[in-house]
């Protein structure tokens, strides 16, 4: 049983969180650095240059790169204050192994031994299938092509799935259906030059900041901002046209933007005829999607939605940006094939200042999501399930391709698989998903039920105190590799200084239990650029292929945008010139979508929509976030914003507590009333575990395509909370504390 | 001549350029700048406030103890440590509210526009950073050519006008500068802009 062993107080107090303000020996012992480490922010998918200042072998500061082109020294506050993860007192220096009271330290040799044991022994007793791994997008490219070989011929499971499950997949699948491959389509430099910016579901300003520039220096040539967004966010502000969409009813809106575009004769009939198939089918479906037949759905007035379809049409160039806003839910596949609709009708693509793309999330959300650590994927962004992509791979690896497994659970499959007993033993690298998956109260009780689960991580993740074993890995800045930005730019991450203590490399760990599981020399790495090399061999004559990318040439360019398929090729900033996409014949796809509702639609119960996202000053699931102290002093802890008209209704002041509640939990916290979110729909952020996860709430519905959950639409109630009741869920929120959940989540 | 231009029309309120203040070599983890939300209730407004180098600064000339300089470049500095009283007199004229002090040392500390940096030709930290634009380093040519907003370094408080070395970008033509600010019971434009998009 893989329930924590000793009080959340006595975790907490020997693991963290604990905030960290300072370097190594205060401020005033920060002198000149020994050295400046180029290499990009652990965060999110902008990747943004940063250097790391390193004084007698701690990272003691960050100071801005100004010379790489993305962000040229811009940073947002987490990039500023990144450092403060390293030297950190929650960091995990040596193995630990479950005790009668947390956890005791056991030594390399045998925890990786034990892991081995306990694995074949569950496989032997229960299938090889029996085990699952579950990995991040966080990860290098080289971890995470490590990843996906690890479990498909060292586990020999099926079953291995990543994070980017929260984040990527929806965009990824609809990309994959329409253009045949699954990147941005252009690179951010061209943002500037465009006309106009559409912005759909993100938060640009807190999610990727960097990006704010680059739509302003478009709105000082003169172009045009819409955002479309249920809140009215920093860069919704200035918008010229902001259209604040009912959470969940996207792809109703554009296909009724494509509906005034159509009637306004702004099909570039020469682009569809000549690049596209299936616009017909599309033409007839949009039809009745006309702005006065949606408007009530979708909340926003007709005239508005003429407005953007208009704007469209006028602008030369457009960019049509978006992320997870229209990707979280059970149509997020719909959602961004209806944006692409759009795009492709008006043949807005492939050009100089004039094209699409998804603006990728986490870390490696590009690079973690091509080589082969997804559920159905194997290197090159190759599919496990068709034969010749199978027979590449496993010639490549030196195996039969009978060997390779086929396709597994996705994330939350796995966890549902725990759940009912299926899978019974549990690897993770890079994932806490007892604070990021949906139904948090579901994902804690699945955890209580792994037979054995090893963790591999830098800090005790809240997911990580259900293991058995805990591996020390590696921090971002503790290794080399490489990473894909948002953009496609494959950039270098170079590593500032050693892991700590007894912690390892988390691609040693990796290889040496795949020694110890017998398969130790088709991982005999002595080096990530030896996992590069071989992961780019493997990638070339795939989608996404790396085959004349090496190490030395991202350093000489800045970064290389694949596909690069030989070592003379300066690689592929800009997707689709010409009109030129990655199917077999030239030809992007239409894809008729017709609306449907989300999973929860609101009733007399539940009759608010709750939507969810992130705050600038924290990342995902916090686990390095919530250590530093200057970002969680900007944003202690999650508040549920409320517009006034509906805290007027509940009888609830700024500030005062509430508590949510959906089908699955609730959460109390305090109220923040303010009259930039729709009145029907709160927000709560997400980085948060325990009783102030708002994945409480959230719904473990998904979208049958992508397997992405629904973590923007759920319903709830809302109520003001009374002293008595106050008190009544203190002692609730101290069951929460004390491992006994379902009984705070219930209601 | 090298300025700082400050819009906070695209102020994102990220906290950035606070963050990178106090990364800054000499300020020990102190931030010089204020990041206000202007009225969280009916906006996401917020605009960073950095000293803005006044001509003649009126931090200096109150001060009693002769501790604010000059520099040569018409940079204000922060209080001399040897001279500061830790008064707040400082602190008290300011039209804009930038001078702070800090109670720990008893000293006034203010932004110096970044002396280690701007004086070998580098942005100060905070511009060098904003991710959004809205502190930009570089000269008038510069930013007016970059840039549809205009730089406004005049400052008239009823009568007594204030020049300063750094400059306020407002939207070209209007020669006033203007946030979210909601008066009285009028609404924000940002309330506005919400309540007019949505469906009855």
């Amino acid at each position: 049983m893989a329930k924590p062993t000793a009080s959340l107080d006595v975790l907490e107090d020997r693991h963290g969180p604990h905030l960290s303000y300072e370097p190594p020996g205060g401020f005033a012992a920060r002198g000149e650095p020994d050295r400046k480490v180029k290499t990009h922010c652990c965060f999110c998918g902008q990747q943004c240059g940063v250097q790391l200042l390193v004084q007698n072998e701690r990272v003691v500061g960050v100071e801005p790169w100004e010379d790489f082109p993305f962000n040229g020294g811009k940073l947002c506050p987490k990039g500023v204050k990144r450092y403060l993860q390293n030297n950190h007192q929650d960091r995990l220096l040596h193995p630990l192994v479950r005790s009668g009271d947390g956890f005791g330290r056991i030594p390399w040799d045998e925890a990786l031994d034990q892991v081995a044991e306990r694995i074949r022994r569950l496989q032997a007793n229960h299938g090889v299938d029996s085990v699952a791994v579950l990995s991040g997008a966080s990860l290098t490219n080289e971890k995470a092509y490590l990843m996906g070989k690890f479990a498909r011929l060292a586990v020999g499971s099926r079953h291995i799935d990543y994070n980017g499950r929260l984040c990527m997949v929806a965009a990824g699948a609809a990309n994959l259906k329409a253009f045949g491959i699954d990147r941005a389509a252009n690179p951010w430099a061209d943002i500037p030059s465009s006309d106009l910016v559409m912005v759909l579901g993100s938060n640009v300003s807190e999610c990727s900041p960097i990006t704010t520039d680059y739509i302003w220096r478009a709105r000082d040539r003169g172009a045009k901002l819409i955002v479309v967004d249920p809140r009215l966010t920093p860069i919704a502000r200035t918008a010229d046209l902001f259209l604040p969409v009912r959470p969940g009813r996207d792809s109703a809106l554009l296909n009724a933007i494509l509906n005034v575009v159509i009637r306004l004769g702004g099909v570039d009939q020469e682009f569809v005829a000549a690049h596209t198939n299936g616009f017909d089918e599309v033409l007839r479906t949009v039809e009745r999607y006309t702005p006065d037949a949606v408007a009530q759905e979708v909340g926003i007035p007709a005239t508005r939605i003429i407005e953007a379809a208009e704007m469209w049409v006028q602008a030369p160039r457009t960019m049509l940006l978006h992320a997870r806003g229209i990707e979280h839910h059970t149509k997020g596949v719909e959602n961004v094939l209806a944006c692409i609709n759009l795009v492709l009708a008006t043949g807005k693509i492939g050009k100089p200042g004039c094209g699409y793309a998804t603006i990728t999330g986490q870390g490696n959300g590009q690079g973690g999501r091509e080589h082969g650590q997804r559920c159905n994927q194997l290197p090159g962004a190759r599919d496990i399930e068709n034969p010749a992509h199978r027979a590449h791979v496993a010639g490549m690896w030196g195996v039969e391709p009978d060997v390779l497994p086929g396709k597994g659970y996705t994330a939350p499959q796995i966890m549902e698989a725990i759940h009912r007993g299926e899978i019974r033993g549990l690897i993770s690298l890079c994932f806490n998903p007892l604070v990021s998956l949906p139904d948090a109260t579901f994902t804690r009780e699945a955890l209580e039920r792994l037979d054995f689960y090893v963790a591999i991580d830098f800090f005790l993740s809240e997911t990580a105190r259900h293991a058995d074993i805990v591996l020390p890995g590696s921090l971002q800045e503790e290794d080399e590799g490489t990473v894909t930005s948002a953009e496609g730019r494959v950039i270098r991450i170079r590593k500032a200084v050693e892991p700590p203590g007894e912690a390892r490399a988390d691609w040693r760990i990796v290889c040496d239990l795949a020694a110890r599981l017998g398969q130790g020399e088709r991982f005999a790495f002595s080096k990530p650029e030896e996992i590069f090399t071989e992961l780019s061999r493997l990638s070339a004559g795939g989608v996404a292929d790396y085959g004349g990318i090496t190490w030395e040439k991202i350093e000489r360019q800045m970064g290389v945008f694949w596909p690069c398929p030989t070592p003379e090729h300066p690689g592929t900033p800009r997707l689709f010139e010409g009109g030129r996409f990655a199917h077999p014949d030239g030809r992007a796809r239409f894809h008729a979508v017709e609306y449907r509702p989300p999973a929860e639609v609101t009733d007399d119960d539940y009759p608010v929509v709750l939507t969810t996202g992130r705050v600038v000053s924290q990342f995902l699931s916090g686990t390095q976030t919530r250590r530093i102290g200057p970002l969680v002093e900007q944003y202690p802890e999650p508040r549920v914003e409320i517009h006034p008209k509906l805290a007027a209704k509940l009888g609830v002041a700024d500030g005062e507590r509430v508590r949510v509640t959906s089908r699955r939990g609730a959460l109390e916290l305090r109220a923040l009333v303010v009259a930039t979110i729709r009145p029907d729909t709160v927000f709560i952020p997400y980085h948060w575990p325990g009783a102030l996860s708002a994945n409480l709430l959230t719904n473990r519905a998904y979208d049958p395509i992508a397997g992405i959950p629904e973590f923007k639409v759920a319903a709830v109630r809302i109520e003001k909370l009374v002293a008595d009741d106050r008190a009544a869920q203190t002692a609730d929120e101290r069951a929460v504390e004390t491992e006994v959940p379902r009984a705070a989540a219930v209601h | 001549m090298q300025q700082l231009f400050i819009d906070a029309n695209r102020c994102i309120g990220c906290r950035a350029c606070v963050e990178a203040c106090s990364e800054c070599p000499g300020h020990g983890g102190f931030s010089m700048i204020h990041l206000d939300e202007i009225a969280r209730a009916t906006t996401v407004q917020t605009a960073p406030t950095v000293c803005m180098h006044c001509d003649d600064p009126a931090c200096a000339s109150v001060c009693p103890a002769d501790a604010i300089k000059l520099d040569p470049d018409g940079v204000v500095l922060s209080a001399a440590a040897e001279r500061c009283i830790g008064c707040g007199n400082c602190a008290l004229a300011c039209p804009f509210g930038v001078p702070k002090i800090d109670v720990q040392r008893e000293l006034m500390m203010k932004c110096d526009l970044c002396y280690d940096r701007t004086s070998v030709g580098k942005a100060p930290m905070c511009a060098t950073v904003c991710p959004s634009g809205a502190l930009f380093y570089g000269t008038q040519e510069e930013v007016e050519d970059r840039r549809r907003a205009r730089p406004l370094d005049r400052f008239a408080f009823g009568e007594h006008v204030i020049t300063t070395r750094n400059a306020v970008m407002v939207p070209a033509p209007t020669a006033r500068f203007e946030v979210d600010v909601p008066h009285g019971a009028t609404r924000s434009r940002a309330e506005l802009m919400l309540e007019e998009a949505l469906c009855d």
